[in-house]
């Protein structure tokens, strides 16, 4: 048959190949957890940035409707489910993921059908007041217990006070968990899973340092997508080897010399949660002034605060990491963070996608840019768009801004 | 009293009073937002506590700091400080509230050149023993931070005092609130907002004063009071700074007999224990009180509470007031509409950008809404 085409070798050869595992990891997951019920396992939701750790080593499946949310917006199916969210009352200014989940709940939508029912719900609002909101609608909707971990905000210090709240929740949760469950800690369970989410935050990490080279083996566009591993699957063997495997292949790719940005030539950091129903479109706009976005503030959040993590006192160091996080500071200390990433990834530019679903990672932009400017004499562009809602997309205003903003990059370099 | 203004015009001109107090007095004026600011301790530290509003609109200074999807409150009240309105305070505090208020004071704190910057990081929790404790903890570590701040130490007598006034204030609020809900229609709506905005704004011990002789004229206007036919109405939301709607609502045939406001009951249910620890007791009082939607306290009691204060006020409908772009108000709407859905009482959503509809539009919607019921 002639509907063979014929590949373009360079293209293949820019391929990440690890993609293949990645899928079928994750495809194997979402059966696991929807086949749950028949293997007599528990599944509990919980937010990305929650600690899951506990959850591994109670053999509990987590699920994250955030993760779900994303896979919505990257199916480009989110206007419909945001509008069936609108219908029941909930306002269009609301989080798309919040929107699309509690929609999805109703109808088993999205791309895989609905995610499968929760036995309970396990939120810290590290990364936002939105999911305390709503796990509180899950809860109600599903009618099973909600474990809230709640970690103060660090505007300037996270206070002693702070450190003791967290540390005393963290064994509220294993209680909880135990309830739950039925059964008690493992500790040693508890100690290996620790010691795995440590080591894969690790490789992580090492991953998205491979793109100091350049030219960069990979992209923030890839790391978007590599990403769903560290997130559902931390403290985990499988993430632990297919992060060995991804490294070795980044690793490989600059020893052969292969850059995701044919003939990159700008370097771009990346700020916010990903336009997940236009990744692809952004990608080859920035790629063809050749310019790739080599790192972002999002990705990097799961390895971001591995050097608050003691392996040998696991649970309550943890306690204090997950309070750390990267947008559950102030704006001066996140802007410490991206001068770092500036300075690391030699980027010539900031582009800022002001997320109108996600205020406290998209409210202190604009002082953000200000401060880059000033400090490191890096311009800044902001994209005013949604993770999920497309309506609040608009192509051609976007498209214009980011060729005018390249201009002012080559005209800098 | 210390000055002489009219409670009309404190309550339209806020800063005026407040920068006047300053002068007059040679005491601090600390600005504040939310109803979780342990008010007591300021005044116990001889500085007026005032909370902050926002300019009602024309945002210009604000929208290089904040995008046109935060709230009128946040960008209001940002614009307030740039413009230099607010540079007569000598502090602000940030009590944790929602996301935007969060982000509102870093925002605050490196551009708006107010000399103190008070976060109170409080629990976001509110039913269990450890956030009991840490809620303690922040409260008293408020406490040292502003005391240092300020450079004036709070005795205990100070801090019982001030309880003492501001549960004066809060009982003489309920009485007027409770012959509100008995006589429906026996006040001009417009007339309480203006009690609640110089509550927030006016020394404290003159304001009780102005309270008093307010409640007793309604006393003696109840002794004589014809009840009117009148749709009594519940308000339940965040804020409420607009006089209009409720004149829009008396002249539609309502009356707002009762409301579930951080500007309204929120703010004056609950009493503060004026025996044992004052610092334990206003802990206390935060953790009993009625939730505002950015706090938890059990996934369904915001929903109960709403429906026992539509019985006990025995309301024809409510009005929901959110400001656009209030997450925790509009996450908790869909729920608390379907518990008054659940016991039959009509409700409507009103949400409200920096300015308000014209009249014209109120009129209608809310004539509607009241004619219906």
């Amino acid at each position: 048959m002639s509907g063979d085409r014929i590949k373009d070798p360079e293209k293949e050869r820019r391929k990440i190949k690890s993609v293949v595992k990645m899928k079928e990891i994750m495809t194997k997951y979402y059966i696991d957890a929807k086949t749950a019920g028949q293997s007599g396992k528990k599944v509990a939701w919980i937010t990305s940035g929650g600690p899951v750790e506990p959850l591994i080593a109670f053999d509990v499946i987590p699920v994250y409707p955030e993760n779900h949310g994303a896979m919505i917006g990257a199916s480009k199916m989110g206007i419909d489910l945001c509008e069936k969210a609108e219908a029941m009352g909930y306002a269009r200014d609301l989080c798309s993921y919040a929107r699309t989940d509690i929609a999805s709940s109703t109808v088993n939508g999205g791309p895989i059908g609905g995610l499968p029912k929760p036995d309970f719900l396990v939120c810290c609002n590290n990364i936002c007041g939105t999911v305390m909101k709503w796990y509180e609608v899950q809860a109600r909707y599903y009618n099973v217990p909600l474990f809230i971990f709640d970690t103060p905000f660090i505007h300037t210090e996270l206070s002693d006070e702070a450190k003791d709240y967290v540390k005393k929740q963290m064994s509220e949760y294993i209680e909880f968990l135990e309830q739950q469950c039925g059964v008690k800690t493992d500790w040693d369970r508890m100690r290996e899973v620790g010691r795995l989410s440590i080591q894969g935050q690790k490789l992580w990490q090492e991953v998205l340092d491979t793109t100091t080279h350049s030219p960069a083996p990979m992209t923030a566009f890839d790391a978007f997508f590599h990403l769903a591993l560290i997130v559902t699957l931390r403290g985990t063997q499988t993430a632990v080897d297919y992060y060995v495997q991804l490294r070795d292949e980044m690793k490989e790719r600059i020893s052969q010399g292969i850059g995701m940005v044919p003939d990159e030539k700008y370097r771009l950091i990346w700020d916010n949660l990903p336009v997940w129903y236009r990744t692809k479109w952004l990608s080859d706009k920035f790629a063809s002034h050749g310019a790739c976005l080599v790192a972002d503030t999002y990705t990097s959040a799961w390895s971001g605060v591995l050097h608050l993590i003691d392996e040998n006192n696991f649970l309550e160091s943890m306690a204090i990491a997950y309070s750390s996080i990267y947008i559950n500071i102030s704006i001066d200390s996140m802007f410490d963070i991206l001068k770092n990433m500036i300075v690391k990834y030699k980027a010539d530019g900031l582009v800022m996608h002001s997320n109108r679903s996600c205020k406290p990672y998209s409210l202190g932009q604009y002082d953000l840019q200000k401060m880059v400017l000033k400090e490191l004499n890096v311009p800044t562009l902001i994209i005013e768009a949604d993770m999920v809602d497309e309506r609040n997309f608009s192509e051609s205003q976007i498209e214009t801004r980011i060729d005018a903003f390249m201009e002012i990059i080559k005209h800098r370099k | 009293m210390i000055l002489q203004m009219k409670v009309n015009e404190i309550a339209t001109d806020p800063n005026t009073y407040a920068r006047k107090w300053k002068e007059t007095t040679s005491r601090p004026v600390i600005g504040y937002f939310c109803s979780y600011t342990p008010e007591e301790i300021i005044h116990a530290a001889n500085a007026l506590p005032m909370r902050i509003f926002g300019a009602g609109d024309g945002f210009i200074k604000t929208d290089s700091h904040l995008q046109a999807y935060s709230c009128s409150l946040v960008r209001g009240g940002l614009e307030e400080a740039l413009t230099g309105r607010l540079d007569f305070l000598d502090g602000t505090v940030f009590p944790h509230t929602c996301d935007s208020i969060q982000r509102l004071s870093d925002i605050w704190r490196l551009n708006a050149g107010i000399p103190l910057h008070l976060d109170i990081v409080l629990p976001v929790k509110l039913n269990t023993d450890s956030a009991r404790e840490y809620m303690l903890k922040v409260i008293r570590k408020f406490k040292i931070d502003l005391e240092t701040g300020l450079g004036t130490p709070i005795t205990m007598h100070s801090l019982s005092e001030s309880i003492e006034l501001y549960n004066r204030i809060r009982n003489t609020f309920m009485e007027i609130y409770n012959l509100r809900s008995k006589y429906a229609g026996i006040v001009d709506g417009r007339r309480i907002l203006e009690m609640i905005k110089c509550s927030m704004t006016m020394d404290r011990n003159d304001f009780l004063e102005i309270l008093t002789t307010f409640r007793d004229e309604l006393i003696n206007r109840a002794a004589n009071f014809k009840q009117e036919k009148r749709k009594r109405i519940l308000l339940a939301g965040g804020i409420c700074n607009h006089p209009d709607f409720y004149t829009v609502i008396e002249k539609s045939g309502g009356s707002v007999v009762y409301d579930d406001l951080c500007t309204g009951s929120r703010l004056y249910t609950g009493n503060i224990d004026s025996s044992g620890d004052p610092v334990e007791s206003i802990a206390r009082r935060y953790m009993e009180r009625v939730v505002c939607p950015a706090k938890h306290s059990g996934i369904t009691s915001r929903g109960k509470n709403l429906v026992e204060m539509a019985k006990e006020h025995k309301v024809d409908g409510v009005i929901f007031l959110f400001l656009k772009f209030c997450d925790p108000q509009s996450f908790d709407y869909p729920y608390l509409k379907e518990h008054m859905d659940r016991e039959g009482i009509p409700s409507m959503l009103m949400e409200v950008e920096e300015r308000l509809p014209s009249e014209g539009q109120l009129t209608t919607r809310f004539e509607t809404f009241i004619g219906m019921l």
